[in-house]
C-alpha cells in the first residue's frame, strides 16, 4: 500500500474505493462489539459465512461484521442493506432462513423482526423503530455501517477528509477556533469547553506538547467510549491529529482500559492502518505536520479515569492524582502542556471540521451543544447506548427511546454521572439533558451513564453501593477521603444492615461536607454525591431504616424476611424444589413455609413462585408471623372431594 | 516464568522505566501471576525503586502477587448489574466455591474476583468465567454453570 | 525576583514568586498546621490539616497550603467557621487509627477533636508518608513504600534492603507521628533478619 501523500491523492484513493463498491449489492451486517460477541455474535458469523459459501453467494453477497449498533437488549443485531430490514436477538439457527428468505426470496422473517409493544405491529425498517427513530446519531450512527478493522470502510463514509481540510486548508489557529466557536464540552464527564483547554495549551510555552485520549472509561454502567473505540477506531484518530495539529502536539497517547481488549485491538490495528495509509507519522498529507500515536493500557484503576491521575500513570507511577492548583493543559504529563479529551469529545472533532461550527450549534441547548451518547442500563426494557440532541427531556429517552420499566414496575429513579454524580427523581423527569440543567438538579452528566431504578432499588443502598465503589478505587493518598469515606461506607453499611442509629445521618453529612472541601481531586470531593443526593429525594428511605429498621423497597436483606403467604399458597412445590438452601417445609397438598433459621435470602422462591399464586412475599419492619401449625396446612382440594 | 521471557518482554518496550506498567501487565498475561523474582527482575532492568514496582503491582487490580486458579471467575458489580442483583449472585457463588472476591481456593481450581463494568449491562447480572461471558444471571443458575469447570 | 505580596489573617505578607502560601506564612510567623509537611521533603498534599480559606477573583474556597503557590492580592484566611470544622473532622479521623499520637494530642484539645468520635480502627498508620518519602527523597535507599490502595493502603518494608541499612540508620523513626513506622520496622526484621525458618511460614 503506498502512501497517500495529498489531499487530492485522497480523493482519487476513495473515489477508487467507492467505484468498487456497489451501494445496491445486498449487504448483511452483523453487530460484532463486544456485548453481542457475548451474545454469540461470533457464531452467527461463522454460521453467515459458511451458509453463504453453502449456497454459492460469495460474489453475490457482502458480509460486514460492524462495531456496536446500540440496540444492545436485543443482539446479536443483523441489518441487510440496501433495504435497511433488521432483525434483532439472532442465533445461528436463524441465519440460512435469512439468506434463503431475505437475500435470495427477497422477503422478510417475520418472527426476527421488531414488533412495537404499544401498536402490536411488526417494524421492518431500522429508522422506523422507536429506538432509533429517536436518536440523532450524528457519532455513532457511523457503526453500523463500517467494518472498524477496515480503513477502506471509514474511508468510503468520507473518512479523513476532515483531516486533510484542516491539515492543508486551515491553519492550526483557525482549527482551534472553529472547534471553540462549536462550544464543544467535554463528554469524560467535567463538561470544560475543549477549545478554551486547547488555547490553553496552544499559548503555553515549549516545543514539546501532548494530546491525550482518555478512554479509561471507568464508571460502571457507561459503555460508550467502548463502543466507539470498538466500532470506529479511526474517528477518535481523525479527532485526535486534527486536536495535535490545533495544539502543536506531535505526540499522543491513548490511555485504554485493559478491561477492553477488543478495543485495544481495534485501535492499535486503526493505528497500523492510519500509519500504513499516511495518516499518521511524517509529514501528513503533505502538510508538513508531523505526529504519531502510541497505545498504554490501563490495569484495573478507576481514578486512572481523573486527568491528573491517568498522566501519571502514563508516567509509569501508581495513578494519585495531583493538585490541579496549576493545570494540566499547563503543567500536564511530564510537566508539559497536555490536552486530555475523552474518546466522544474527540469523535466529534471531524464532523465539527467537515460540517462547521453553525452547523453544530444548531443542535442542543443554549449552554450544551451537540449531542451526547448515552448509556441507558438498568431496570429498563431497551436497555443500550443512545445518541441524542442535548435537550432532550430525560421522560423522552427513558420513556420513548428505552421502552420505560419493564415488568409493570414503577420508575423511581435515575442515576447519572456514576458515582460522582446523583439520583434524579421522578418529579424531575421532564428537565431537559444537559449539562448545567443535571448540575443543579444535584446530579450532573459524566461521561453519559444512565441507570435507571425501579420501586425494588433502595436508595440508601445505592449510596452504600456508591461508596463501596468508591473506597475500594481511591488512591488513598488523603484523608478526607480515605478516611471520610472509610467512615461513611461503615455507618451506610450499618444503615443497611439494620444497625443505623439517631445522628448517623448528621455525622454522614458532616464526613460529606468534609471530603467536598477538602479532598485533594475530584473523586474525592464529588464521592459523596451520591449520598447526598439520595437522601435530598429519598430521605424517608434513609429514616426508615434508622428509625424502624425496615427498608421500604423490600430489598436490603437483613432487614427484610421471605413470607409465604398461607392463604395463596399452592403448594405446587416449585419453589422448596428450587430452594438452594432447602429452607422450605412443605409438601403435596402442604402449604409451604420457609424456615427463617435456614433462609439465606437468596429470591429464588420469590421468582419461582407461579404469578398466578404470588404466594411468597417479602415484609420488612415487621416481625414476621408465627407459624400455622402442621394440621391447619393440609390444603383439602376440591377436586378430590367431587 | 524464566528470566529470558522477562527479559525479552522488558527489552520490547525499550526499558523505559515509563512503561513500567505495560510491562507489568504483559507478564501478567503470560504468566497469570507476577513472582517477587519477576518483580525485582523489572525494577533492576527499568532502573525504578522496587517500592514503586511494589507499589503498582498492588495498587492496579489487574496484577496478581500471587497465583491464580485454573479458572478465573469475573462477577460484574458494575451499577447496571448491582440494580439487577448481581450481590445475590456473587453471595450464592461465594457460598458455592467457598471463596470471597480476591482470594483462590486451596486446590487452585477457581479465582473469583468482582468487575466493576464489563460493559455488557444488556446481559446483566453478568458472570464471566474464563473469559466467557454468561448473560442474565440469577443464584440459582450459577450452580449449573460452575459445576462444569474441572 | 519580584515580591508578591499577599494578605494573611489580615496582616499583610511579602513573598517570594514559587513560595507556597504555607512557606509565606511561617516567614510572617504565621502558624498553620501541618502533620505530613517536612521542610526536607516535597510537598505531600495528604493529611489536608494545612488548609486555608483563600479568596480570590472574587469567590472563597478552600486550598492547602503547603502546596498553594502565592498570587498577589490573594486574601488568605487561617482560621474560620468552616476551616476550624474540617481540620476537626479531619483530627477525628486520624485519632481513630493513632487516639495516643503525641503529635497529633494539642491539635485534638485546640480544635475540640473526640478521640472517640469513630471506632478505633485495627491499623494506626496515617499515612502522612513522611518515612516512605524521606528514605526516597532524602537517603534515596527506598527501603519502605507503599502498598494498595484506598482504605487498603499500607507501608511496607522490603526486608533485603531493610536488612542492609536500616540498623543503623533510622532516620525516619523520629518523623513517625504514630507508632505505626516502629511496629512495620520490628515486624518485618522478626520475618526477615533472623535464618530463613519454616517456623515462621508456619505460624501464619
Amino acid at each position: 500500500m503506498a502512501q497517500i501523500n495529498t489531499p487530492a491523492e485522497l480523493e482519487e484513493f476513495r473515489k477508487g474505493i467507492l467505484s468498487k463498491r456497489d451501494p445496491d449489492k445486498p449487504c448483511v451486517t452483523l453487530c460484532s462489539g463486544s456485548a453481542c460477541n457475548a451474545s454469540g455474535s461470533t457464531d452467527v458469523a461463522a454460521a453467515l459465512f459458511e451458509e453463504i459459501e453453502k449456497q454459492g453467494l460469495g460474489a453475490a453477497v457482502d458480509i460486514r461484521r460492524t462495531g456496536c449498533h446500540g440496540f444492545c437488549e436485543r443482539g446479536p443485531i443483523i441489518v441487510i442493506h440496501p433495504e435497511e430490514i433488521c432483525y434483532f436477538n439472532i442465533e445461528p439457527k436463524d441465519v440460512s432462513e435469512i439468506i434463503s428468505e431475505t437475500i435470495k426470496g427477497h422477503k422478510v422473517v417475520e418472527h426476527l423482526l421488531y414488533t412495537d409493544p404499544a401498536t402490536n405491529e411488526k417494524i421492518v425498517h431500522e429508522s422506523e423503530i422507536p429506538f432509533y427513530k429517536y436518536q440523532e446519531r450524528i457519532v455513532f450512527g457511523s457503526n453500523s455501517k463500517i467494518d472498524p478493522k477496515s480503513i477502506d470502510d471509514y474511508l468510503a463514509i468520507g473518512g479523513y477528509s476532515a483531516l486533510a481540510k484542516a491539515l492543508t486548508g486551515m491553519s492550526a489557529e483557525q482549527v482551534l477556533q472553529e472547534v471553540k466557536k462549536a462550544n464543544l464540552r467535554g463528554r469524560g464527564g467535567g463538561g470544560f469547553p475543549a477549545g478554551t483547554k486547547w488555547e490553553g495549551s496552544r499559548n503555553a510555552g515549549g516545543e514539546i506538547k501532548y494530546v491525550i485520549v482518555n478512554a479509561d472509561e471507568g464508571d460502571p454502567g457507561a459503555y460508550m467510549d467502548r463502543s466507539v473505540l470498538e466500532g470506529n477506531p479511526h474517528s477518535v484518530l481523525e479527532g485526535l491529529t486534527i486536536g495535535a495539529y490545533a495544539v502543536g502536539a506531535h505526540e499522543g497517547y491513548i490511555y485504554v482500559r485493559q478491561e477492553y481488549p477488543l478495543a485495544v485491538e481495534n485501535v492499535n490495528m486503526a493505528i497500523r492502518k492510519a500509519e500504513e495509509y499516511g495518516f499518521l507519522g511524517k509529514n501528513i498529507l503533505g502538510s508538513g505536520f508531523d505526529f504519531i500515536v502510541k497505545v498504554h493500557q490501563g490495569a484495573g484503576a478507576f481514578v486512572c479515569g481523573e486527568s491528573t491521575a491517568l498522566m501519571t500513570a502514563l508516567e509509569g507511577r501508581a495513578g494519585e492524582p495531583r493538585p490541579k492548583y496549576v493545570r494540566s493543559n499547563v503543567v500536564g504529563l511530564w510537566g508539559r502542556p497536555s490536552v486530555l479529551n475523552n474518546v466522544e469529545t474527540w469523535a466529534n472533532v471531524p464532523l465539527i471540521i467537515n460540517n462547521g461550527a453553525d452547523w453544530f450549534t444548531k443542535l442542543g441547548t443554549e449552554s450544551s451543544k451537540g449531542t451526547k451518547i448515552f448509556s441507558l442500563v438498568g431496570k429498563i426494557t431497551n436497555t443500550g447506548l443512545v445518541e441524542v440532541p442535548m435537550g432532550t427531556p430525560l421522560r423522552d429517552i427513558i420513556f420513548k427511546i428505552g421502552g420505560g420499566i419493564p415488568g409493570g414496575k414503577k420508575f423511581k429513579a435515575m442515576q447519572t454521572g456514576g458515582p460522582s454524580g446523583g439520583c434524579i427523581p421522578e418529579e424531575l423527569l421532564d428537565l431537559p439533558v444537559g449539562f448545567d440543567e443535571l448540575t443543579r438538579a444535584g446530579s450532573m452528566m459524566g461521561s453519559g451513564g444512565m441507570i435507571v431504578m425501579d420501586e425494588d432499588t433502595c436508595m440508601p443502598d445505592v449510596a452504600r453501593y456508591f461508596l463501596d465503589f468508591l473506597t475500594d478505587e481511591s488512591c488513598g493518598k488523603c484523608v478526607p477521603c480515605r478516611e471520610g469515606m472509610r467512615q461513611m461506607l461503615k455507618i451506610l453499611t450499618d444503615i443497611t444492615q439494620g444497625r443505623g442509629k439517631e445522628g448517623d445521618i448528621e455525622l454522614l453529612e458532616q464526613l460529606a461536607e468534609t471530603a467536598q472541601e477538602a479532598a485533594l481531586c475530584a473523586l474525592g470531593k464529588s464521592s459523596p454525591n451520591p449520598f447526598l443526593s439520595t437522601l435530598k429525594y429519598f430521605r424517608d428511605e434513609y429514616e426508615a431504616h434508622v428509625k424502624e429498621k425496615r427498608c421500604p423497597a423490600l430489598s436490603c436483606k437483613e432487614l427484610i424476611n421471605y413470607y409465604i403467604d398461607p392463604s395463596k399458597c399452592n403448594a405446587c412445590t416449585t419453589c422448596a424444589r428450587k430452594c438452594p438452601a432447602e429452607a422450605i417445609i412443605g409438601g403435596k397438598n402442604l402449604i409451604h413455609m420457609i424456615d427463617q433459621e435456614k433462609c439465606t435470602k437468596c429470591g429464588t422462591c420469590f421468582e419461582a413462585c407461579p404469578p398466578k399464586f404470588r404466594a411468597v412475599t417479602k415484609i420488612s419492619g415487621v416481625p414476621v408471623p408465627p407459624p400455622i401449625p402442621e394440621e391447619a396446612r393440609t390444603i383439602v382440594r376440591e377436586s378430590k372431594q367431587k | 516464568m524464566d528470566k529470558d521471557r522477562i527479559d525479552r518482554i522488558i527489552d520490547k518496550h525499550h526499558c523505559e522505566a515509563s512503561s513500567l506498567i505495560q510491562v507489568l501487565l504483559e507478564i501478567q498475561s503470560e504468566n497469570h501471576w507476577l513472582p517477587k523474582e519477576a518483580l525485582e527482575r523489572v525494577a533492576d532492568k527499568l532502573q525504578v525503586p522496587l517500592t514503586r514496582v511494589q507499589h503498582i503491582a498492588t495498587f492496579y487490580k489487574a496484577f496478581s502477587l500471587v497465583p491464580k486458579g485454573r479458572h478465573e471467575i469475573h462477577i460484574c458489580v458494575g451499577t447496571a448489574c448491582h440494580v439487577r442483583g448481581a450481590t445475590r449472585v456473587l453471595d450464592t457463588v461465594q457460598d458455592l466455591t467457598g471463596i470471597r472476591p480476591g482470594e483462590t481456593d486451596l486446590d487452585l481450581k477457581f479465582s473469583l474476583q468482582t468487575v466493576n463494568c464489563l460493559g455488557c449491562c444488556a446481559l446483566g447480572p453478568v458472570m464471566e468465567v474464563d473469559g466467557k461471558t454468561h448473560g442474565k444471571m440469577a443464584p440459582s443458575k450459577t450452580a449449573e454453570i460452575l459445576k462444569n469447570y474441572e | 525576583m519580584s515580591d508578591i505580596i499577599l494578605q494573611i489573617d489580615g496582616k499583610e505578607v511579602k513573598a517570594a514568586e514559587g513560595m507556597t502560601v504555607l512557606q509565606a506564612a511561617r516567614s510572617a510567623g504565621i502558624t498553620i498546621p501541618t502533620l505530613c509537611f517536612h521542610e526536607k521533603l516535597e510537598p505531600y498534599g495528604g493529611c489536608r490539616l494545612c488548609i486555608v480559606e483563600l479568596e480570590s477573583r472574587g469567590s472563597t474556597r478552600l486550598v492547602v497550603s503547603c502546596v498553594y503557590p502565592v498570587e498577589k492580592n490573594l486574601v488568605v484566611r487561617t482560621r474560620s467557621e468552616k476551616v476550624d470544622r474540617i481540620r476537626k473532622m479531619i483530627l477525628q479521623l486520624l485519632l481513630a487509627h493513632a487516639p495516643d499520637a503525641f503529635d497529633l494530642q494539642d491539635l485534638a484539645q485546640e480544635y475540640g477533636a473526640d478521640k472517640n468520635r469513630f471506632e478505633k480502627e485495627p491499623s494506626f498508620c496515617i499515612h502522612c508518608g513522611l518515612c516512605v518519602r524521606y528514605c526516597a527523597e532524602v537517603k534515596k535507599k527506598n527501603a519502605v513504600g507503599f502498598v494498595d490502595r484506598g482504605i487498603r493502603k499500607e507501608i511496607s518494608f522490603i526486608p533485603e534492603i531493610a536488612a542492609h541499612e536500616c540498623w543503623d540508620c533510622k532516620e525516619c523513626f523520629p518523623l513517625c507521628p504514630t507508632e505505626a513506622l516502629q511496629a512495620a520496622f520490628v515486624l518485618t526484621k522478626a520475618l526477615a533478619f533472623s535464618s530463613p525458618s519454616l517456623e515462621f511460614a508456619a505460624g501464619e
